[in-house]
């Protein structure tokens, strides 16, 4: 028991002065002290609950991306037809009950429609993405299988992950996190952002731009009625302009938001009005030009996400492939449009399905008390501990800080985030580490009471503790462990301190005071132990 | 120097003798928060519930108007809010519970908090945002069955250890005893009806890893004298383990209490619920490791027979650990 190599003391020694001393940043930071530049500085990341800042859940549905898929094959099947040689005449397609379905109006041209459709179907993975069925020899129904919807759901968030990454880059704000969680979500965290509607108009907005010709002659009616080929009733996106009623559109080939390579928020010289100026890319702007040249005079439509939200009339044709966008903007909603036509449209809508924001100043606040109270109870626990253990008191204490310490600075160097459900860990951990020495100074009073020697003593205190010790830790352990694969965002946040907690406590708790004891031990040589 | 002690040597307590009705009490106690969880529930914060939670101050004034809060958000047509102070008297959390027909759609707590926030921006010019929750119906369904399912396999987990470490029902034994913590601090939730929230179940985590951590160090001390007094009559040698062990379960619960005290009474409001529940916790802990963790093994037959097979492996693995520590 007294014998401690050398090697043994380095070591403990060391990772307690590396664990502590990765901790100096941390509190450093959290105490709004200037740390030196130019030393490392890995500081335990604040989760948004007590640093301040906005966490926002994204949600996209998988109906949609279904809907959407099934309407690109609607188009795809119905161009394959049109295109091949000679052309296959089909009728009475429907998407209804999630499948494409169509009658081909002559049955002998069934194997070169299967062909066609066969070739659409291929999808770019090694899984099948659609299911083909042919009813009664002339009716076609695709179905698309799950593992295809899988991957278009994928691909849909990929590309939205990338679109929301963008518009927030653009917002300028520092470190912001944006990471897909499950199938279908997206998570944005954003630290001591002061307002968060900012960020949510930017993110919750699909920015599906387009530009229509509007029908000034056609009726709702008609267009429901199937008189308008191509044609759609659309609201207005300014209430005070719509009041009610639409406006009849109809589709102009292939000019969206995907054929823009730029968008700025300027200023339109005659009205002084903040409007939004787009850039083409060359082949856009080509069909742009030939658009404004075969329909000079007319009214075009500028649609955002189903919503005209201007429809000014070409008096003269765009060659330049640069156009502008007005409609009562202000500067900042200018802006904000502008962001989102250069980040691109979401592959598919997104909502804001949960939302936490903690103001910079509460934040603070919670900070302070917090650290106050744990200062003020840390410093009750010494006292308590030094005068019920007296030396082996002073040896828990002063175990019990490196612990703190050592807690920070791994969770630091992990970079991990300390959060509100987190400072419950560290009490818990606190709890488990005071835990240990009470247990070994207890053990070590008992076997003094039954007679054994001062060394045997202490030896049979830290061998008869340690079991339990052992068994409790492993216990929370397993407990942590689940609760971090299992559990949601806060209890995450609880397992991780938990989980690094036991580690640290244990390696105060144990070895490092047997070393301390030890060397006293050693050194002092008492007859009697004042426990 | 004389050392304190707060427990005297050799106390010589008969824990084991009140067993029955103790037993009988705690069972009740568990019947009593179930029954009042089903029918009174469990005050949900928005984590569990959904809906919104905005949290504000008003700077220019002493005291927040709770009363005018309350009806200028009735007015909006959500149903009533829970309107509290939190922290200063001038600080207030407004939590709104979305009526269903409304929180239906995913949109709904968004658009609800803006409608709050604007509302009260326009009526009190001193109105300062502090911070705002909006869960949506979904999402929150989703943390109660995370929570719900998190704990009951960390409590299984946790079971399934002390029964390889230990005996059958040992892990029973412990496994009860978690139950019985969880169940009471579930239903003074109900009782007192405290806002239950994601932080609660990190508290009642805690409560779970600490009331364990008691359990253990009984046990260990249980599983220590039957293999050293085969003869003594079971209740007696759980009784002994109990006073053994006494001292320890005295001073460490003291030194947590000492710990959170100060954390309950100056700690940032937003700290209160979980630091009181861990508070609470500690009591319960450390009573369910002596009155439900330890009587269960008389019952369940638990007697020096127990460790005779296990008594080798036993040995084989705690010469291992020493040489590791």
């Amino acid at each position: 028991m007294l014998e401690f190599p050398t090697w043994k003391k380095v070591m403990l020694w060391g990772i307690a002065l590396l664990g502590s001393l990765a901790a100096l940043p941390s509190i450093f930071s959290l105490t709004n002290q200037p740390w030196p530049e130019s030393l490392p500085n890995p500081t335990v990341n604040l989760g948004l609950d007590l640093a301040g800042g906005s966490h926002i859940l994204l949600e996209a549905e998988r109906e949609q991306v279904a809907a959407k898929r099934l309407e690109d094959m609607e188009e795809a099947v119905r161009n394959a037809m049109r295109r091949a040689e000679p052309r296959i005449r089909i009728g009475d397609v429907s998407t209804d009950n999630g499948r494409l379905s169509f009658l081909l109006d002559d049955a002998g041209d069934i194997d070169r429609a299967r062909g066609e459709i066969e070739g659409l179907m291929a999808g770019t993975g090694p899984v099948r993405e659609w299911d083909l069925q042919v009813v009664d020899g002339q009716r076609f129904v695709l179905t698309q299988t799950e593992a295809g919807l899988d991957n278009a759901v994928d691909a849909a968030m990929e590309g939205a992950l990338r679109t929301v990454g963008i518009r927030i880059d653009e917002l300028g704000t520092r470190e912001p996190t944006v990471l897909r969680q499950g199938d279908t979500r997206i998570v944005v965290q954003v630290p001591g952002l002061q307002d968060p509607e900012q960020l949510k108009a930017l993110l919750g907005k699909t920015a599906q731009l387009e530009f229509k010709l509007v029908l000034r002659g056609a009726t709702a009616e008609e267009v429901e009625r199937g008189f308008v080929p191509g044609g759609e009733v659309l609201p207005y996106a300014d209430e005070e302009v719509y009041q009610g009623t639409g406006v009849v559109v109809q589709r102009l080939g292939g000019i969206d938001g995907e054929t823009l390579t730029g968008a700025v928020q300027t200023v339109d010289q005659r009205t002084n009005e903040p409007v939004v100026s787009i850039t083409f890319n060359p082949e856009g702007g080509k069909r742009f030009a030939t658009m404004t040249t075969k329909y000079t005079g007319r009214q075009f439509a500028i649609i955002l996400d189903g919503e005209v939200i201007s429809a000014p009339t070409m008096i003269e044709p765009i060659r330049n492939g640069q156009s502008q966008i007005s409609g009562s903007f202000t500067f900042e909603t200018a802006n904000e449009l502008a962001i989102q036509l250069r980040s691109g449209a979401l592959p598919v809508d997104l909502t804001v399905v949960e939302e936490r924001t903690v103001g910079p100043d509460l934040g603070a606040d919670s900070i302070r008390q917090g650290l106050l109270a744990m200062g003020v109870g840390t410093l009750l626990v010494m006292v308590l501990m030094m005068v019920t253990y007296g030396r082996f008191g002073i040896y828990s204490t002063v175990a019990l800080v490196i612990n703190v310490l050592m807690l920070l600075g791994i969770m630091a160097a992990l970079g991990a985030t300390l959060t509100l459900p987190g400072i419950a860990g560290f009490v818990l951990t606190i709890g488990a580490a005071v835990d240990a020495n009470v247990l070994i100074n207890e053990r070590i009073r008992e076997e003094r009471k039954r007679g054994r020697r001062v060394v045997a003593a202490v030896e049979n205190g830290y061998k008869e503790a340690s079991r339990a010790i052992y068994d409790a830790n492993v216990t929370n352990f397993i407990a942590g462990v689940l609760l971090f694969n299992f559990g949601s965002g806060p209890i995450k946040g609880f397992a991780v301190v938990l989980v690094v907690g036991l580690f640290t406590s244990v390696f105060t708790a144990v070895p490092l005071t047997r070393m301390w004891v030890a060397g006293w031990l050693r050194k002092a040589r008492p007859s009697d132990l004042n426990i | 120097m004389k050392l304190l002690k707060l427990v005297p040597d050799d106390t010589n307590i008969k824990f084991l003798k009140w067993r029955v009705p103790f037993f009988v009490v705690s069972l009740l106690l568990i019947a009593a928060s179930w029954a009042l969880v089903m029918t009174k529930g469990l005050n949900y914060g928005v984590d569990f519930a959904g809906g919104l939670e905005v949290r504000a101050t008003f700077t220019e004034r002493a005291e927040a108007p709770i009363a005018e809060l309350r009806s200028d958000i009735e007015g909006l047509g959500y149903g009533s809010p829970v309107v509290q102070r939190f922290g200063e008297d001038n600080q207030v959390s407004i939590r709104v519970r979305l009526p269903d027909e409304v929180s239906a759609d995913k949109d709904a707590a968004q658009a609800a908090a803006n409608a709050v926030v604007s509302e009260l921006q326009g009526n009190y010019p001193d109105f300062r945002l502090d911070g705002n929750d909006n869960v949506s119906g979904k999402v929150s369904g989703e943390f109660r069955e995370d929570a719900v399912f998190a704990l009951i396999l960390a409590m299984l987990g946790v079971a399934l250890y002390i029964w390889i470490r230990f005996e059958w029902q040992f892990g029973v034994g412990g496994l009860f005893a978690l139950f019985h913590d969880v169940s009471l601090a579930l239903g003074m939730f109900s009782l007192f009806q405290l806002e239950f929230s994601l932080q609660i179940i990190a508290a009642i985590l805690a409560i779970i890893g600490y009331s364990l951590n008691d359990t253990i160090v009984v046990y260990d001390r249980i599983r220590e004298n039957l293999k050293k007094y085969r003869k003594m009559p079971v209740p007696e040698l759980l009784d002994l383990s109990v006073n053994e062990t006494l001292a320890r379960t005295v001073m460490t619960s003291l030194t947590l209490l000492v710990a959170l005290i100060p954390l309950l009474f100056f700690g940032p409001a937003s700290l209160f619920g979980l630091t009181a529940a861990i508070t609470l916790g500690i009591f319960v802990g450390t009573y369910s490791s002596i009155y439900m963790a330890a009587p269960l093994l008389v019952w369940m037959g638990v007697n020096s027979d127990s460790f005779i097979p296990e008594e080798t492996v036993a040995d084989k693995q705690e010469k291992k650990l020493r040489g590791e520590v």
